[in-house]
């Protein structure tokens, strides 16, 4: 829900220009995500549900430590756990903690057509204003992590919002909060970077993980959430993490050049059949009026 | 509907059946209210036009239910003219001489069917983008339902839904020119059914000579 205390960079399916974009020199936020010591105790899940007073939904047991498939609109967070076998036959248990990604381009955002639907603060976070949605679920086609999920009973999307409420007071999110080892860190996106960079060389360097590395993909921008990977080179390991995300292109086509085809097209068509109407007018087809000039000219 | 229930004024002749211009209104305020909250989605410029229209999420709402009156409509349409509209040798000169139709030039015109080819193309051009409309407005309808291996679906539709809507808007920017303005005597035929015998002779020749040459043929 919206913040006084953040001030808007961007909204959906809005025309005209944006009451905060350009005002604040606001740093970007950004929680960090240590995948490699995450162990998987979903304190974090607990703590948003807690925090955001969602209710608890039934589990699944299929003899796995994953008792929740997916997030639902009502389940923002939510620790994604894979048993990887590595080529020499060890096992890797990779975890890693799934929830929005606050992109800096979000494509949410951009496929949305209900103004104000979504917005992006100064700080980055991207957060959803239910009260405008008109559940359409484009933001699910425009979202390249399948992170907007849709209530049924409303028609409405939810997803998770960074805790805008606790951000916008000074506080870090919930599950930040909750983690017992240490592997989520909140800060600036500068800091967090550098955070997370510092831990990937120690993980080459000192881990055996020649591999280790950051995930904040450029194609979306950047995002709000990022992760140090045992093996940054294979994100799809993690739950299926994307390789490379970007907003769908056919997306970027319908909103961009499509639509600018699509208004000059119509415009132009209109202009185009008065001034027809203007130059020829009506047909004529009864006797005395083609007689009377209607297919001179 | 026969026509013999239907009083036609003298030197006129009827055009288009009770079924067929029932089917055709049903199509065009179905097609009008998916017009104007289609661009009111379409568009930030535009999304005032679903707030007048009760709000953008009954608009949401009724879209897809209008789309299904629509796509009913012109599937009627295609079962009763299908035939009518097969493209012939004589659509094929009138392409040829279409600056003359567009000038108003129509005694050098060959002589129109029923139907004329220009008015075949905006059927299929309709008939044609209702299905692509209807296809990809299924998956926009149920987006929840595309599972995530499946959603260049969603990708696809997002693209195709406005591009075909916007097919179907220049034809239908042209349908209401000629029916409404163009044409007199056209807008006529599809609400009472009857065009005068001039109008018939003029611009459909072939379809004149059929009527007035059949059993069927009206008084002089």
């Amino acid at each position: 829900m919206s913040q006084e205390t953040l001030r808007i960079q961007k909204i959906s399916g809005h025309a005209g220009t944006v009451p905060g974009e350009d005002t604040q020199r606001e740093f970007k936020v950004c929680k960090l995500i240590d995948t490699t010591t995450c162990i998987g105790c979903k304190a974090c899940e607990v703590a948003c549900m807690e925090w955001n007073d969602l209710p608890f939904g039934e589990t699944v047991f299929g003899n796995t430590y994953q008792t929740m498939p997916e997030t639902r609109w009502n389940y923002w967070n939510l620790i994604l756990f894979n048993e990887h076998e590595r080529e020499d036959g060890t096992l890797m248990w990779l975890m890693r903690k799934n929830q929005c990604m606050h992109c800096a381009e979000p494509g949410c955002l951009a496929a949305c057509p209900a103004d104000g639907a979504i917005v992006q603060y100064t700080n980055g976070i991207v957060d959803f204003q239910q009260a405008n949605c008109i559940g359409c679920g484009y933001c699910i086609t425009g979202c390249p992590f399948d992170i907007p999920k849709m209530n049924p009973k409303t028609n409405r999307v939810f997803k998770c919002t960074l805790c805008t409420d606790r951000v916008s007071e000074g506080l870090e999110p919930a599950c930040i909060k909750s983690c017992p080892t240490g592997c989520l860190h909140f800060g600036s996106k500068d800091d967090m970077l550098g955070l997370a960079g510092r831990r990937a060389k120690q993980l080459r360097d000192h881990s055996n993980f020649p591999n280790a590395g950051v995930y904040d993909p450029p194609g979306v921008g950047g995002t709000g959430v990022i992760y140090v990977l045992h093996d940054a080179t294979q994100p799809e390991l993690y739950g299926g993490l994307p390789k490379d995300p970007h907003i769908p292109w056919t997306v970027k086509l319908w909103k961009g050049p499509l639509k600018w085809l699509g208004n000059v097209a119509m415009v132009g068509g209109l202009i185009g059949l008065f001034v027809h109407y203007l130059r020829f007018g009506p047909k004529a087809h009864e006797e005395e009026d083609i007689h009377q000039g209607g297919t001179k000219s | 509907m026969s026509t013999s229930e239907q009083i036609i004024p003298h030197g006129h002749v009827l055009r288009y059946t009770l079924k067929e211009r029932l089917t055709h209104w049903a199509a065009a305020v179905s097609y009008i209210y998916l017009l104007l909250t289609g661009l009111a989605f379409y568009s930030p410029w535009l999304f005032w036009v679903a707030v007048i229209l009760g709000g953008a999420p009954v608009s949401r709402m009724l879209h897809p239910w209008a789309g299904l009156i629509f796509f009913g409509s012109v599937w009627n349409m295609y079962v009763m003219w299908a035939p009518q509209m097969r493209h012939t040798d004589i659509d094929k000169q009138w392409w040829k001489a279409v600056r003359y139709y567009s000038t108003n030039q129509d005694d050098k015109m060959p002589p129109a069917g029923r139907y004329n080819a220009g008015q075949k193309f905006l059927f299929w051009g309709f008939f044609w983008n209702a299905v692509a409309l209807l296809a990809s407005g299924l998956v926009l309808w149920f987006p929840t339902y595309i599972p995530w291996n499946l959603r260049v679906l969603r990708y696809i539709s997002v693209l195709v839904h406005p591009a075909a809507a916007l097919f179907t808007i220049g034809l239908f920017m042209i349908h209401i020119y000629m029916g409404v303005f163009a044409e007199r005597g056209a807008f006529g035929s599809v609400i009472r059914g009857d065009v005068s015998l001039a109008f018939a002779k003029r611009y459909h020749p072939g379809w004149y000579k059929e009527i007035v040459g059949g059993a069927s043929a009206p008084r002089k």
